[in-house]
């Protein structure tokens, strides 16, 4: 049973007079991490916020673990672009927020599972710590360890890392595909950077046009765990050309 | 201590320099019932400083938190629901800006028909002067709370409380105080202008009556304590503000 499926889900803006998704219709396997990548401004965030339940569709269903996810709760975490780091609070205290209105855990539970996230993602002792203490990798390190805490086996992310440098960048992919081995969660990844995608994903989603109507999926032949010499095999190189020969025939100039 | 002082000095050289200026002029001009020397107005305030301390700056003290008080509620009460819901912001919202065109200091002696020589007119003048910077103020500062953060919350499945209470209020406590030290300033001022307006005591009241007997020291002195009043109650405010908001500033 896949863990997330939409059947010709359409959404329109507002403000806008056509559907920018448009009958789409995908189905994602529990356990698998996907890449989405599209140009700006495609609709691939807007997959996003409908999953998560921020934008209505207009017709057809999203179902998460089979069930539609209208009456679900903490069906997938979510994380923005930005790491969205309360800055008045500590970061132990914005670890709390998704156990706190989950309303299900004692102070004692959340201050547990709470040292048990941060220690997860290499952050013991950072937990009184406020977020500008805290460097453009550690902060999404905490943010990503908050999305842990919604306790969701589904993660949608939302180009996570396309604000940091590149070193920084690197190593979080590298951070974030052992994360993922480890807790064997479904995770959706958004990015606009091909390399990241390749390096990343066990298949790759692309948006090829707007309105999207399907994602089209294209296998990465790498085996987990991967490291970032396997990018120059030529087998790898080709297909990151042909992703980007992909994306590049929709960029109007 | 040390520090504090150091950081004061240009301020505190100038004042001097003013009071100075101040002092020779009058001497100069010697017309003490119209322009007053420093030094007398403080003599003044120290003859009558039982009067001043125990009948009218309690009664000025009473009008200035019944209506900041007041002020205080109307004003959060008026910036949530205008935050809460856009049909009232837009009913309401010209109203509170036209109420701040009305020069209250020229209809205040209907006040007092109205409601009488007891506090109640001069809290009237109090609030009308003082709600409408605590109102916008704060409106401004709930409507600061980042919408991303509303939405990631949202996603956690908050509820409409999770929300103003994680986000709305943390993200207003900084305008919150500012209005706050806006506001007591202007209050006291508010009250000022009732009490010169008509009442039986206070230290507006105090101050016309002094002017009528052409006391120009007397009409100084209570006028003196109540800038150093505001300027104690600010300093205090500053200083919880301190203690309470950790942050402050841009996301």
């Amino acid at each position: 049973m896949s863990i997330l499926s939409f059947d010709n889900v359409s959404y329109q803006y507002p403000s806008e007079d056509f559907d920018i998704i448009d009958r789409l219709s995908l189905s994602v396997e529990p356990g698998s991490f996907h890449c989405i990548i599209g140009i700006s401004g495609c609709g691939k965030s807007t997959i996003f916020r409908m999953t998560n339940g921020l934008l209505q569709p207009k017709t057809g269903n999203i179902c998460v673990n089979g069930n539609p996810i209208t009456g679900q709760n903490h069906y997938c975490g979510y994380m923005p672009q930005k790491d969205m780091l309360f800055p008045w609070k500590t970061i132990g205290e914005n670890l709390a927020l998704p156990l706190e209105i989950q309303r299900k855990y004692s102070k004692a539970e959340q201050r547990e599972l709470i040292d048990a996230a941060l220690a997860d993602v290499g952050l013991d002792g950072c937990r009184d710590k406020r977020p500008d203490e805290l460097s453009g990798g550690m902060r999404q390190r905490a943010a990503f360890a908050r999305t842990m805490l919604t306790g969701s086996d589904l993660l949608l992310l939302d180009e996570p890392f396309s604000a940091l440098d590149f070193l920084t960048r690197i190593s979080m992919q590298e951070w974030l595909l052992d994360q993922w081995q480890r807790h064997k969660k479904t995770i959706l990844f958004i990015t606009h950077d091909v390399e990241e995608a390749v390096f990343l994903s066990s298949s790759v989603l692309v948006v090829e046009e707007t309105p999207i109507h399907s994602l089209r999926e294209i296998p990465v032949p790498m085996k987990y765990p991967r490291t970032r010499q396997d990018l120059t095999r030529p087998e790898i190189v080709e297909l990151r050309e042909q992703l980007v020969d992909m994306l590049r025939k929709q960029v109007v100039v | 201590m040390k520090k504090a002082c150091k950081g004061n000095l240009p301020t505190l050289i100038f004042l001097f320099s003013l009071l100075m200026l101040w002092q020779l002029g009058a001497m100069k001009v010697n017309a003490a019932y119209i322009l007053p020397t420093p030094i007398q107005i403080l003599k003044k305030l120290w003859e009558l400083r039982i009067v001043l301390f125990t009948v009218h700056l309690p009664a000025t003290m009473l009008v200035t938190l019944v209506g900041l008080l007041i002020s205080l509620v109307l004003g959060l009460g008026l910036a949530v629901l205008m935050d809460a819901s856009p049909f009232f912001r837009k009913a309401v919202y010209p109203i509170v800006v036209a109420s701040q065109t009305i020069p209250t200091t020229a209809i205040a002696p209907l006040f007092v028909l109205w409601f009488g020589y007891g506090i109640w007119s001069k809290v009237l003048v109090t609030v009308l002067i003082t709600f409408f910077p605590i109102t916008i103020t704060v409106y401004d500062g709930l409507q600061s709370a980042k919408v991303e953060m509303a939405e990631l919350l949202l996603t956690y499945g908050a509820t409409k409380w999770d929300i103003f209470f994680k986000i709305k209020v943390p993200c207003t406590l900084p305008y919150f105080f500012s209005a706050i030290k806006m506001a007591i300033p202007m209050s006291i001022i508010g009250a000022a202008i009732g009490e010169w307006l008509g009442a039986q005591s206070g230290l507006g009241y105090f101050s016309r009556r002094m002017m009528t007997q052409l006391d120009g020291a007397g009409v100084f002195a209570p006028i003196v304590l109540l800038s150093a009043v505001a300027m104690l109650a600010v300093a205090i405010v500053a200083l919880l503000e301190k203690k309470v908001v950790r942050w402050r500033g841009e996301f």
